[in-house]
């Protein structure tokens, strides 16, 4: 043992293509590997970074990174790769694999390859791993749940496998960590390729290939033909490149498809060869894995559908009612803080501190509770391997809305955030399929709406049972969440029709093994999810909170002090006693402000929905994010009121019409909530939906569509109810 | 012709050998996800609404979902 750590890695020969400077930077390794094959519970054991780990495929989306300390003196840069089947990407996310892989060039080239492989399923990791030992890229193998595989009869003969296979094997567990330490000592040796190939490109084949290796100057005949495969999912080549590759293609008759195969096929012959001088299978055990079993139960043609929609109603019931308690009482506490201040206190700075900052960070910390039971939800859904059945459930429910199985975890993730559901739509490969799956994500309610629909709702519908079981305002939000739900299918079929299918859809998918959910990698994201909620979305929504209360509370040149004393001068003939007067000043103060100018300005458009120009205010702001919607009345409303007008429900229903009548009535409150339904008001989404739709086209089209339909929709509900 | 079976025809719980694959483009995925000619695959279950299927292969090995238009590329040795 002391021999193998003592060896310096440093002394070892560099990698040729490292070039000189590369001893000063740390080594950097990629970690590649099946999908659900341990690979990102392994960059968790080696880098110990804060990082997802799911368990449907793909949710690896894009390149992560960290760093390992390998010995007390050696660290490492690991970068995570996406789960893959082979070196022929299919989804957008596996091309991320070849774009790192082809270019030696490249700033981010990895000197050697750790390759995942799960030990119950030797044969259909072992592909990948040929594929890339035939590319000349140094690996070790770090051969995944041994314990299983040991507990199923499989017995690998570890010494004559790495003899085949020509390189380091490592047996692991990567959920408990053992074995890691072991892998990290040979990790930190300079390893070099392993001189075995398992399978050359055919001899009519080389006149095209050698032609593209000598003319790229590459390394090897394989890289070679992978360039003749793919070279126009390349990002690196130039279009000059690229015309001289479909040249030569064309030139040779190359086909991509049979070659594909017959590669595929002679590697898995290759494989079995391989498989069958150093594994044997004693099966102990008769029955049904597990894992089946459990399937026949929550894929039952009926139960399925029913354990699904209970785990649904448990989801919103924690949602909306359980979440109630801690959310009463940090409600409570920041206006207990906010009323002992101005009690002992008072000036602009006092104000501007209880009205302005206090108002604001009281509407980011009362939804942490929902938001961490929201995510946590969804963590266990992912970890346990249950989505991936979801989308098993739902295949044939979605297609006819031009969606597929896959379609519904970012679906179900939107109702979390739209902006990692959009990207978590990368594992779609069909083009079609995928785009209508992220024009319509940002119609499901997403978690920043939470905070919306729980004033309003809690506002004009009452605390009472419904049909016996359920709780009124239950059935009202859900209702909400349904309305985004039909919408969103609504317009994927739209979409459907309007759109040209690019190439086929596919359904193919692993099931991953059911398994506990590991409640670390659960309080994890939980903590993650709730810091970026109050860290950015916070920072956010406390500015446009604190900006909006100098907004709110100074207006320009004299107006404000004039629209004082007009009020002023009317007490005594109106008759009115000293909180009618100060309330009548407040009220017209505001109206003259900076911020009541904007809402006035809007007032006209939104009239006809039923809004003020306070709700107009609101509206503004919300195209920030949505969540400031809460922020911002709780803010407008708390301008000039009394310190001990407590709780934002109290603010609202104390605000009166010009009648002096409860403002906020039914038809103003379902108007403003189907308008926050349908809305496009998320600056992040639309970036999102930029970056991964490459065009403006897709987020205009969603802005346009979505606050069209919200403008309509809102108008419709008010004009009925009204 | 007549008595062409694929995975779509097995029966729940049937097993079958594949014997080829159709579809060039299909049987590249189907391929990498270790759907091999001489391979064993079971129907282990369908959805609810029969489509798609769950089947799988090798001796207990793993789970695909396949739809059953991509299970009817699987062709099933006699």
């Amino acid at each position: 043992m002391a021999a193998i750590v003592s060896t310096p890695a440093t002394a070892e020969p560099l990698a040729p293509q490292a070039g000189s400077a590369a001893s000063a930077r740390p080594l950097r390794i990629a970690l590649i590997g099946n999908p659900n094959s341990g690979k990102t519970s392994l960059f968790n054991q080696l880098t110990g970074l804060n990082q997802k780990v799911g368990n449907f495929p793909g949710v690896t989306v894009d390149r992560k990174s960290g760093f390992a300390q390998l010995t007390p003196v050696q660290r490492a840069e690991i970068v995570d790769l996406p789960g893959t089947y082979s070196l022929y990407p299919k989804s957008l996310d596996e091309k991320v694999i070849t774009d790192l892989l082809y270019d030696r060039a490249a700033a981010n080239y990895p000197d050697f390859v750790v390759v995942t492989v799960d030990a119950n399923n030797l044969r259909r990791s072992l592909l990948l791993f040929t594929q890339l030992g035939d590319l000349g890229l140094p690996a070790v193998l770090a051969l995944n749940m041994m314990d299983v595989a040991e507990r199923h009869g499989i017995r690998i003969d570890l010494p004559a496998l790495e003899r085949e296979l020509g390189v380091p094997i490592i047996p692991m567990n990567a959920r408990n960590g053992s074995g890691v330490a072991a892998l990290k000592i040979v990790m930190a040796q300079r390893l070099d390729a392993a001189p075995v190939r398992f399978w050359e490109p055919d001899e009519k084949l080389l006149p095209l290939v050698r032609q593209i290796r000598y003319y790229f100057d590459l390394h090897n005949d394989y890289l070679a033909l992978h360039y003749a495969q793919q070279y126009r999912h390349i990002s690196f080549l130039s279009a000059d490149d690229k015309a001289h590759l479909q040249e030569l293609t064309h030139k040779y008759g190359f086909d991509a498809t049979a070659q594909q195969a017959a590669e595929t096929i002679a590697r898995y012959a290759r494989i079995n060869e391989i498989l069958l001088e150093t594994v044997t299978v004693t099966r102990t055990e008769t029955r049904e894995p597990v894992s089946n079993r459990i399937d026949k139960v929550l894929t039952h043609r009926i139960g399925g559908y029913l354990i699904f929609l209970g785990i649904l109603f448990l989801l919103f019931q924690a949602i909306f009612a359980w979440a109630q308690y801690p959310m009463d009482w940090i409600d409570q506490g920041i206006s207990a803080l906010s009323a002992a201040i101005q009690a002992n206190a008072s000036g602009p700075l006092v104000r501007l501190l209880t009205e302005g900052v206090l108002a604001g960070l009281g509407g980011v910390l009362i939804f942490i509770p929902q938001i961490a039971l929201l995510f946590g939800f969804l963590a266990v859904l992912e970890e346990t391997g249950y989505m991936a059945r979801v989308t098993f459930l739902m295949d044939k429910l979605m297609r006819p809305f031009g969606l597929s199985g896959k379609s519904v975890v970012p679906m179900i993730s939107g109702l979390a955030c739209a902006v990692p559901a959009i990207m978590g739509a990368r594992t779609i490969e069909s083009w079609k399929d995928r785009m209508i799956t992220i024009f319509v994500t940002p119609l499901m309610s997403c978690s920043a709406r939470i905070p919306v629909y729980t004033v309003l709702v809690a506002l004009v519908v009452p605390d009472q049972a419904a049909w016996g079981i359920f709780n009124l305002r239950g059935v009202t939000l859900m209702g909400l969440y349904l309305l985004g739900l039909f919408s969103a299918l609504g317009s994927a079929w739209v979409l459907k029709k309007l759109l040209k299918a690019r190439e086929r859809s596919y359904f193919i998918m692993e099931f991953p093994v059911y398994q506990w959910p590991r409640w670390k990698n659960v309080a994890l994201t939980i903590y993650q999810k709730v810091q970026a909620f109050v860290l950015q979305a916070g920072k956010v929504i406390v500015a446009i909170s604190v900006l909006l209360w100098v907004l709110a509370s100074y207006g320009p040149g004299q107006q404000q002090e004039t629209a004082e004393a007009q009020v002023r001068q009317q007490t005594t003939a109106q008759g009115w006693d000293e909180d009618e007067v100060s309330r009548r000043v407040a009220s017209a103060r505001l109206e003259t402000s900076y911020a009541g100018s904007f809402g006035r300005a809007l007032e006209p458009a939104i009239r006809p929905l039923g809004y003020d120009w306070k709700i107009g205010i609101a509206l503004l702001t919300s195209f920030a994010a949505r969540e400031v919607f809460v922020g911002t009345i709780s803010t407008i409303y708390s301008v000039g009121q009394d310190a001990d007008m407590g709780t934002l429900q109290e603010k609202l229903r104390a605000e009166k019409d010009a009648n002096g009548q409860p403002f906020f009535t039914p038809a103003r409150a379902f108007s403003l909530l189907v308008f926050y339904v349908f809305a496009m008001q998320c600056m992040s989404t639309l970036a999102v939906t930029y970056r991964e739709t490459k065009s403006w086209k897709w987020p205009m089209a969603q802005l346009v569509y979505m606050t069209g339909l919200a403008y309509v929709a809102a108008f419709a509900v008010y004009q009925v109810l009204a | 012709m007549a008595t062409r079976r694929t995975a779509k025809d097995l029966r729940l719980g049937e097993t079958g050998t594949i014997c080829c694959l159709e579809d060039p483009e299909m049987a590249l995925k189907l391929l990498e996800m270790g759907c091999v000619p001489g391979v064993k695959v079971r129907l282990s279950g369908r959805a609810p609404l029969g489509d798609p299927l769950m089947l799988v292969l090798g001796d207990q090995e793993y789970t695909l979902s396949v739809r059953a238009s991509e299970a009817a590329n699987i062709l099933l040795k006699e």
